[in-house]
């Protein structure tokens, strides 16, 4: 034990002096173990280095690679790009603003659907549920995120639209008919069936990090509601909300960066025809839905640099609504890391 | 009195049947300070937390026999175990503030609970009476919006003492409220107690028997036979008689230090 300590030391104070000669001072006393140490420190670091560094570069090449091929549509339209409605291949002449309209509506409507019956899954199973229900019942909640898109586009078709088309839709047209954006007709397949399916695929990712951010929270800080005689609900509210805050913020987002990009089940579902009405129900398109319909048939040309363009603007918002959340999540967050640190 | 507080054959367990505390008989009474000592694992923190319904939140655990409080039995049948805890405060082991509520609120946090809405000079006043209690306010005084957990450990821990102050309970219980802390500390809580013999009856649990000598009026003894074995109420009475002339072996055993 003695002689391999002794050989460590001088490898560790050789650090200090110079890489080589600890190396050498290492081989010279001990045989080869601080070198070889030494190797299988630099190999590892090098690796976990470039693996790092991998993520970087794609991340950088697909960025430019997407600016590249956009660049003639950018150079065109401009930010009128942004806020045009026209989109005409024919003529060559292109903008996205009912394509941006989909995606944002769609994903935010999904989250204020998705977010309360999420946040209820996450309160019950980490809170309320009884301890054999709490495992299978979260199975059965995470295994939502295991079905493909496309069956939930499939799903939607033959069985949400249709629902929503015979019995939901009338209903809210007949009660809250008044106000734009429940306006009818009813449709079927259009924004809003695309918002809800897309709620139903984010809710497995907002509950299971939600529940997480939950059981985290500490017994003691619900004892210290509880001992005031707080009821179980007013206890969630007092000591587990505020203190899970962060990880909800962070689920959230994680959900809405899904919503944002999905495109197989939105594209099946949201109707497909570009127009920018205030009706939810009216059929609609989202960028991802364009890319994906219109890039079989596209060849060289202003129109790819149109469709690129919006797959650049997906990319820039999904980019933004992380970095946003992020911030929040940093802010609220910090607050309570340096709290809990002093304690 | 509304204070005084008795336990008639009080038996609790945990999950799978784990028994952690076994018929427990013994009368606390109001005003006064009541120490429980024993070594570790006796189940003294258990016997403390069936006296106000906590015990029974960890998932699995079950009290037994009766806790009379105010004449009537806490266990009965159709008592509310929020309205028993409201009654029965309790200051814990670790100093646990809502972190990132405000003093303030930390403090008025049971009170909006049980009355809904009360005015803002109410909350202000009960606000700043239990901080004075707890001898916390003139640390706090200026600084009243600060999160909670943004001050010591031994200032939060008061500020637990506040809170639980603020929602006037007869009893208070505290699972060793200053094993946590430095001396100074300790020191203040210490005479926080002593102040708030007066109107409140305390129930401490402390493994430091100089503390239970120095602050409680009644002393008892609990022990488990064995490893496993629920702890029992090996004696209880008068903290001087404790100390100075046990009647039973196991005790003098323990506070001469021969083991524990």
């Amino acid at each position: 034990m003695e002689p391999k300590r002794r050989g460590t030391a001088a490898a560790l104070k050789g650090t200090l002096i110079s890489d080589l000669k600890s190396l050498v001072r290492g081989i010279g006393l001990q045989g080869a173990n601080p070198l070889r140490r030494r190797l299988g420190d630099s190999i590892f670091t090098a690796l976990v280095f470039l693996a790092a560094f991998t993520v970087i570069i794609l991340m950088a090449m697909m960025v430019y690679e997407l600016v590249r091929q956009s660049l003639p549509s950018i150079e065109q339209f401009g930010l009128g790009f942004l806020i045009s409605r026209n989109w005409d291949p024919i003529n060559n002449i292109y903008g996205g603003l009912p394509y941006i309209y989909g995606t944002v509506v769609s994903s935010l409507l999904a989250l204020l659907m998705s977010v309360p019956l999420s946040l209820g899954i996450a309160i019950f199973l980490s809170q309320f549920a009884p301890r054999w229900l709490r495992s299978p019942l979260g199975i059965l909640v995470d295994l939502l995120a295991a079905i493909p898109s496309v069956v939930y586009g499939l799903w939607g078709i033959f069985v949400l639209a249709p629902f929503l088309d015979k019995t939901v839709e009338p209903f809210l047209i007949k009660y809250l008919g008044g106000i734009p954006i429940f306006a009818g007709p009813a449709f079927g397949v259009g924004l809003f069936a695309a918002s809800v399916v897309l709620a139903i695929m984010i809710t497995p990712t907002i509950s299971a990090i939600s529940r997480e951010a939950m059981l985290n929270v500490s017994r003691d800080q619900k004892e210290a509601a509880q001992a005031l005689g707080a009821t179980p609900w007013e206890t969630v509210r007092m000591s587990v909300l505020p203190l899970a805050r962060p990880g909800i913020v962070g689920a959230i987002i994680l959900g809405l960066g899904r919503a944002l990009g999905e495109t197989m089940a939105v594209t099946m579902l949201i109707g497909n025809v570009r127009q920018l009405n205030t009706s939810i129900f009216a059929p609609a398109y989202s960028i991802a839905s364009v890319i994906a319909t219109e890039f079989a048939e596209v060849t060289e040309g202003p129109h790819m640099a149109a469709l690129i363009e919006m797959a650049l603007i997906l990319l820039f918002i999904t980019l933004l609504l992380n970095l946003l959340a992020r911030l929040l999540v940093q802010k609220t967050g910090s607050r309570a890391a340096r709290i809990k640190g002093r304690s | 009195m509304a204070g005084y507080l008795a336990t008639n054959n009080l038996s609790a367990s945990f999950g799978g049947g784990v028994q952690a505390i076994e018929n427990i008989t013994v009368e606390i009474p109001a005003n006064k300070v009541t120490a429980i000592i024993g070594p570790s694992g006796c189940g003294k923190s258990t016997f403390l937390r069936c006296l106000n319904r906590m015990h029974e939140l960890v998932p699995g655990a079950k009290a037994s026999g009766e806790v009379v409080w105010d004449g009537r039995n806490i266990y009965a049948s159709g008592m509310d175990a929020t309205e028993v805890r409201r009654g029965i405060g309790m200051v814990f082991q670790k100093p646990n503030p809502f972190p990132l509520m405000s003093i303030e609120d930390n403090v008025s946090a049971g009170l909006r609970l049980a009355s809904g809405r009360i005015g803002k000079a109410k909350i202000a006043e009960v606000v700043e009476r239990s901080l004075k209690l707890a001898a916390l306010w003139d640390e706090v005084k200026n600084k009243l919006h600060k999160p909670g957990g943004s001050l010591s450990g031994g200032q939060q821990q008061r500020l637990c003492i506040a809170r639980a102050l603020a929602v006037q309970p007869d009893v208070i219980l505290m699972d060793e409220p200053c094993s946590a802390l430095d001396p100074a500390s300790t020191q203040k809580i210490e005479d926080t107690i002593d102040k708030l013999k007066k109107n409140y009856t305390i129930v401490i649990v402390t493994h430091n028997m100089q503390q239970a000598a120095r602050v409680s009026d009644f002393t008892g003894f609990m022990l488990s036979k064995e490893m496993g074995e629920p702890g029992r109420m090996i004696e209880y009475g008068p903290t001087n008689k404790i100390f100075t002339m046990p009647e039973r072996k196991e005790t003098e055993n323990y506070i001469t230090g021969r083991f524990g």
